[in-house]
């Protein structure tokens, strides 16, 4: 009993009397909570913020759910694409779980957030449900985008998900303009637009930036920095790979991204700037585990001990656990029945978008147009092979 | 819904815009700030050109007032900005400076340095921007001082604008007018003679529109405002400073529908923008060697107006196209093939296209003008063809 007692939690003792110790349930406590971010905030032109991290039991708990949901979700979707249910490109996002909810965290479903291709995660995050997700993955018409997007086109608008966008670079220039529709309507809300380190030396991104600055728009620009653009190392495309102060006259802050409790902080701290003062680039030390698409082994370019030693390391997901458990907030055991349910949950939504059907060929010309052209979609020799637009 | 391949014509019965001419000018204004009621009101009132027409038809009671081009586009764009706060005007030097061709002067004093933006010298982010805005509910108005700087661009206008509202599923729309001049001018040079409409041409989503008078320009303007889908405006170097007079009612077109400039039996003339121009003059010139030529000013682009362009060719069975676009992959090469593919039982002798020269456009005068179609060569080719 005792030896049971120690493997659970050790203040078995103290427990208070009313709880039985085997069915005591996960943390689900408001109280506020201070914990310290990995490493402090390296920043440019600004102050950064503080390393203690106000939350709370119940939002760490959210924190583990949430990202092995995600973790589970791109396990499952490379298992699906090697089985040849997703085709085209699949650029998966685990090891970067901390950035999409940490984010999240910070902010309101009326902030803006618009990334590029490796855009699963952040779907979820602002609550995209994952039948959808899978349904837009095997391209049936339950997706997300009818599925007519796929992969790198995951949308949703009334949580002010803005994309999804298969070019490097070039959802830059719309989030800024996210950002600046915001100001013109006076919303008070603040525009994320995320790119990769590879991205971040496209000119279009300096262009948007400048032009955010001189108009102050509340654009935060967050580089995720996975270290590797595509299959090129990010010293070998960077000159200065210091990509929170590329901004030059912007501010930048680095976080650690693999730490969520800093991601929080951070997003926190770049919206309160962003909506005051104008744009602040934020760069989040990340990793991908997988490489940059599922036809990329990832191992060509850098060393599986690399991988192996971040996921050891840094895992977003651990390190959560770890907090969890240190802090007596849930049990191991818990935290594996919570992981197994979502297994099942992904496996039950999986299914379901397996039942879902492939678009009807009709579905072909609806929404190139928007309503209101004309009488019916024709294309510019005008035959009539299209459907009536509805 | 979906018909096997036919030769006949399978333009739709109707006219594009029959019955349902005002429907680009019956969106509601959902804006407080409208005068109550007004929105509704102008669609009621709103005059669309008759497709017979003659073009600058001053329908209405009031006399009309004489604008040059660039000041009916101005006009426009107030008329728009006025009815809409979400409107606004991205674009270099169109603010304080009032515009390069004087598009938007004086709009930046009248509605303020929020909506009437100067940009810096980076179209590719100011068009991505614009597109953003689009997708969160503004409706930019994105400015190319010159269209050929477009190409700089040329991704975000396909990728992102034109594609948006599909690869969404529907949930973006994106509302974006995108117009500047383009086309050959007074020795501008090969890099500002360019024409990009048979590089837009193929982008699915984009809807594409020429303008050619002032009269049409006011009204595709505004028409083009109002499209929640992307349009390109092309406008034209040399057009800016024609005059002409214009209706003081409100009118909008359509933006689907081409224009008859002239009516006549004996050839079909498919044209637009400055060549229309070339064409009337040359039609003078047929009219009085005997020739009874129709000119259609096909305005729209992208889609083409088949309905229009249809019931001409089935009553001349001859067809000529005139555009300044190049010769390879330009719109005439389209609209070629898709006369073909409709009518090509109507036709009695093969379509004839004339069109620039698959060359950079030269500084030299001379070789700036032989590089555009002139009049006489049109003149050659409708005897040739009615021959």
């Amino acid at each position: 009993m005792a030896a049971a007692a120690l493997l659970r939690r050790i203040p078995a003792a103290r427990a208070p009397p009313t709880v039985f110790v085997a069915a005591r349930s996960i943390s689900d406590s408001t109280a506020a909570l201070t914990i310290e971010t990995s490493v402090p905030f390296t920043s440019h032109l600004v102050d950064p913020p503080s390393r203690d991290v106000t939350t709370t039991p119940a939002e760490l708990v959210t924190f583990f759910r949430d990202m092995s949901l995600m973790r589970r979700m791109e396990i499952a979707a490379d298992s699906l694409y090697k089985a040849k249910l997703i085709r085209g490109f699949c650029h998966l996002y685990d090891g970067q779980e901390a950035v999409a909810v940490g984010m999240e965290a910070a902010i309101t479903r009326s902030d803006s957030i618009i990334t590029a291709y490796r855009d699963h995660c952040i779907y979820l995050a602002r609550g995209g449900d994952l039948v959808s997700a899978f349904s837009e993955l095997m391209g049936r018409e339950a997706g997300c985008s009818r599925g007519k997007g796929g992969s790198m086109h995951f949308y949703k608008k009334d949580a002010n998900f803005y994309g999804g966008h298969g070019i490097v670079g070039a959802q830059v220039p719309l989030g800024c303009g996210l950002a600046f529709a915001q100001k013109y309507k006076k919303e008070d809300t603040a525009t994320f637009a995320l790119y990769g380190d590879g991205a971040a030396n496209q000119g279009q991104l300096f262009e948007a930036l400048n032009i955010s600055a001189l108009w102050k728009l509340p654009a935060i620009l967050v580089c995720e920095n996975n270290h590797y653009g595509m299959g090129t190392a990010e010293w070998r495309a960077a000159k200065s790979p210091a990509y929170y102060k590329r901004g030059d006259y912007v501010p930048g802050l680095k976080v650690d991204g693999m730490d969520v409790l800093a991601v929080k902080q951070a997003c926190k701290f770049a919206k309160d700037h962003a909506v005051a003062n104008g744009p602040i680039v934020l760069e989040m030390d990340t990793y991908r585990y997988h490489g940059h698409s599922m036809s990329d082994p990832g191992s060509t370019y850098r060393t599986r001990d690399e991988i192996s030693g971040v996921r050891q390391e840094r895992d977003p997901i651990e390190r959560v656990r770890k907090l969890l458990l240190t802090r007596d907030l849930a049990t191991a055991a818990e935290l594996k029945d919570m992981e197994k349910e979502i297994r099942k949950q992904v496996d039950d939504a999986i299914a379901k978008a397996k039942e879902s059907s492939m678009p009807d060929t009709s579905e072909l010309f609806t929404n190139v147009y928007k309503k209101g052209f004309g009488v019916e979609s024709f294309g510019p020799d005008r035959k009539e092979l299209r459907a009536s637009l509805p | 819904m979906t018909t096997a391949f036919s030769l006949r014509a399978a333009a739709p019965a109707t006219a594009p815009c029959a019955g349902v001419r005002s429907t680009s000018a019956a969106r509601v204004v959902p804006v407080s700030a409208a005068p109550a009621g007004r929105g509704r009101m102008v669609a009621r009132a709103a005059v669309a050109a008759k497709a017979d027409a003659p073009s600058s038809a001053v329908a209405g009671k009031s006399d009309g007032h004489e604008v040059l081009l660039f000041e009916a586009l101005r006009e426009a764009l107030i008329e728009e900005m006025k009815l809409d706060p979400t409107v606004c005007v991205f674009g270099e030097d169109v603010g304080h400076y009032g515009g390069s061709y004087k598009v938007t002067k004086g709009l930046a004093d009248m509605f303020g340095d929020l909506r009437v933006l100067d940009t810096p010298i980076a179209e590719n982010s100011f068009t991505g921007m614009g597109v953003g805005a689009g997708m969160k509910g503004l409706r930019p108005v994105v400015e190319g001082m010159n269209m050929g700087f477009l190409l700089l661009a040329y991704n975000q206008i396909s990728n992102n604008c034109g594609m948006l509202h599909y690869t969404s599923g529907g949930q973006f729309k994106i509302p974006v007018v995108i117009r500047g001049p383009g086309g050959v001018g007074r020795q501008l040079g090969a890099e500002h003679s360019q024409r990009l409409e048979s590089y837009f041409q193929s982008i699915p989503g984009l809807q594409m529109v020429a303008c050619s008078t002032p009269y049409n320009a006011k009204g595709l303007m505004k028409a083009a405002i109002r499209s929640e889908n992307p349009v390109v405006l092309f406008e034209h170097v040399l057009l800016y400073n024609l005059k002409e007079k214009i209706p003081d009612e409100e009118y909008v077109l359509c933006l689907e529908e081409a224009e008859m400039v002239r009516p006549g039996v004996h050839v079909t003339i498919l044209t637009y923008s400055r060549m229309r121009y070339h064409v009337m003059q040359a039609a003078k010139t047929l009219v009085n060697k005997g020739y009874d030529p129709e000119v259609i000013d096909i305005r729209s682009l992208k889609p083409f107006d088949l309905h229009t362009i249809g019931n001409s060719i089935k009553k001349t069975h001859r067809v000529l196209i005139v555009e300044e676009c190049m010769r390879t992959g330009g719109i005439g090469a389209s609209l070629r093939s898709a006369i073909i593919d409709n009518f090509w039982d109507y036709l009695d002798a093969p379509i004839m296209c004339l069109s620039s020269q698959d060359v950079p456009t030269p500084y030299a005068a001379t070789l700036e003008d032989a590089t555009v179609v002139q009049p006489a060569q049109i003149v050659a080719a409708v005897e040739q063809i009615c021959q």
